[in-house]
């Protein structure tokens, strides 16, 4: 049988979400002062990237942005094949700051893990917040979106798939069921 | 991608894609060696042992320090406090070093072909840092990610060496990296010191500095090696500096731009005055900065992942 693929968000209700998710942490963070957002890279920066223009819009005011790469603190680097490594773009010092991190799919919680751990050795944030478009649950660890495009459940052997164009901004975003 | 080498022998044994990709892999540590914080968790629990027989400060502390930095426990043992005085062979040492499990083994060598002897003989991963006149593939690559970080790119550049060819695993590792990533390379030096049939590693050579330099856009000068040879094949050092030494009136036959490198230690004076090893178009020590970085990749990439083959 082949894969079933079922859409869950339209650029429009990925539009929707984001403009949401801004309005959110401006309203929990009390605007912009020492706010700055960092994306999990692919996917997540493209997101962060997207959410920066929307809070930066809303505010009137840039408001700092990096892109943050895990794979030298990933947990499983004997197991995977594929050795490729990103670049962490951080221009500035999370220390005393409140970092919004962003991702595309939040699933074990892993990967959330790892990008603590990277941005820690990078200085002492105040807090960190994590933002995600989709949560799909089957977490591994203690770990909890503080801004949730779309909650879905999922089975554990289905896969989600956020589509982005040749700009890095997300289309649409799918379930697929094998 | 994946990366199928277990072992870094050589850059013969590597394609322009695995080098690009070991390139590219190595900004990213590069990244890391400027932070406040140099250290990631990558190879927390691996074990990595430096075993080298023959004198070395700057690649042995560059390994080392590539190897903390990414959360190995490194170990060093050179061979004139070790049991190799002793009288115990190659083979045996390296043995017993494996039965207490190290990750990998990173050893330089004054016979060619040992790292090979050694990984055909060995489970875990061996990293070549040097070995006799055969290759040095950490520096070539470190000397490959210093010229594309100054000119952008490698492919189509012209690249002269100049200094003892024979005796320099440097220039052999330099000639595969260099021309299999698409640069021309000249090489140079006093005929005692330039073996026949070299041009047949995809080279051209010069007996003359002059010709070699004009339109280069990479100047690279090797040291004299005194302690590699056996009979002295040059007449003297004064002598060899003024016909094969750097001078301001060849670099001036070099591209405007071009850039000068040596792998270290210099023999300042002989090989280059200090007002070209000191000057605006030296690049000495940022390969010394990228050999870090590059040598993080190596140890990265022979430690990580599942291997496939080899």
């Amino acid at each position: 049988m082949a894969a079933e693929k079922i859409e869950i968000l339209d650029l429009d209700g990925i539009t929707r979400a984001i403009t949401r998710i801004a309005h959110e942490v401006l309203e929990k963070n009390k605007g912009i002062k020492d706010l700055v957002i960092v994306g999990i890279r692919t996917g997540g920066a493209y997101l962060a990237t997207q959410l920066q223009k929307k809070i930066s819009e809303i505010e009137g005011q840039v408001v700092p942005l990096g892109n943050i790469d895990v794979t030298m603190y990933r947990d499983d680097f004997g197991s995977r094949s594929d050795l490729s490594v990103g670049q962490t773009d951080i221009r500035f010092s999370p220390s005393g700051q409140k970092v919004i991190l962003v991702d595309d799919v939040l699933f074990t919680g892993r990967t959330i893990r790892a990008a603590m751990d990277a941005l820690m050795d990078l200085g002492r944030p105040t807090n960190i917040q994590l933002a995600i478009l989709i949560d799909r649950g089957h977490r591994e660890l203690p770990i909890r979106p503080d801004y949730i495009g779309r909650n879905l459940p999922t089975a554990r052997n289905e896969q989600i798939e956020v589509d982005f164009d040749d700009q890095n901004e997300a289309q649409a975003v799918h379930l697929i069921r094998a | 991608m994946t990366f199928n080498h277990k072992h870094i022998i050589g850059i013969k044994d590597l394609t322009p894609e695995e080098l690009t990709f070991i390139l590219d892999t190595s900004i990213s540590f590069k990244e890391i060696n400027r932070r406040d914080i140099k250290k990631v968790p990558t190879l927390r629990g691996k074990t990595i042992i430096n075993l080298f027989f023959e004198a070395s400060t700057r690649t042995r502390t560059s390994f080392e320090i590539a190897g903390k930095r990414l959360s190995a426990d490194t170990i060093n043992i050179s061979a004139s406090g070790s049991s190799v005085v002793k009288g115990e062979t190659l083979e045996d040492t390296a043995k017993n070093i494996e039965a207490m499990n190290p990750d990998a083994i990173v050893m330089r060598h004054n016979a060619s072909g040992a790292c090979e002897y050694l990984a055909k003989r060995l489970d875990c991963a061996i990293i070549n840092a040097g070995d006799g006149m055969h290759e040095h593939p950490s520096q070539a690559l470190l000397d490959a990610y210093t010229i594309r970080e100054a000119k952008g790119k490698i492919e189509g550049l012209t690249v002269a060496i100049i200094g003892d060819i024979t005796h320099s695993r440097v220039v052999r590792s330099n000639i595969y990296c260099l021309t299999k990533l698409g640069a021309k390379v000249r090489v140079a030096g006093p005929g005692t010191m330039l073996p026949p049939g070299i041009e047949r590693l995809g080279c051209e050579a010069y007996k003359n500095i002059d010709d070699a330099i004009k339109g280069s856009d990479v100047v690279m000068m090797l040291r004299i090696q005194r302690e590699r040879q056996g009979a002295p094949l040059i007449p003297s050092v004064r002598e060899y500096s003024k016909f094969f030494g750097l001078t301001h009136a060849r670099m001036k036959l070099a591209k405007e731009d071009a850039i000068v490198m040596h792998p270290g230690p210099i023999n300042r004076g002989v090989e280059l005055p200090t007002s070209i090893a000191d000057g605006p178009q030296n690049v000495i020590l940022d390969q010394v900065e990228n050999g870090v970085a590059v040598r993080m990749a190596l140890l990265y990439l022979a430690c990580g992942g599942e291997k496939l083959q080899d």
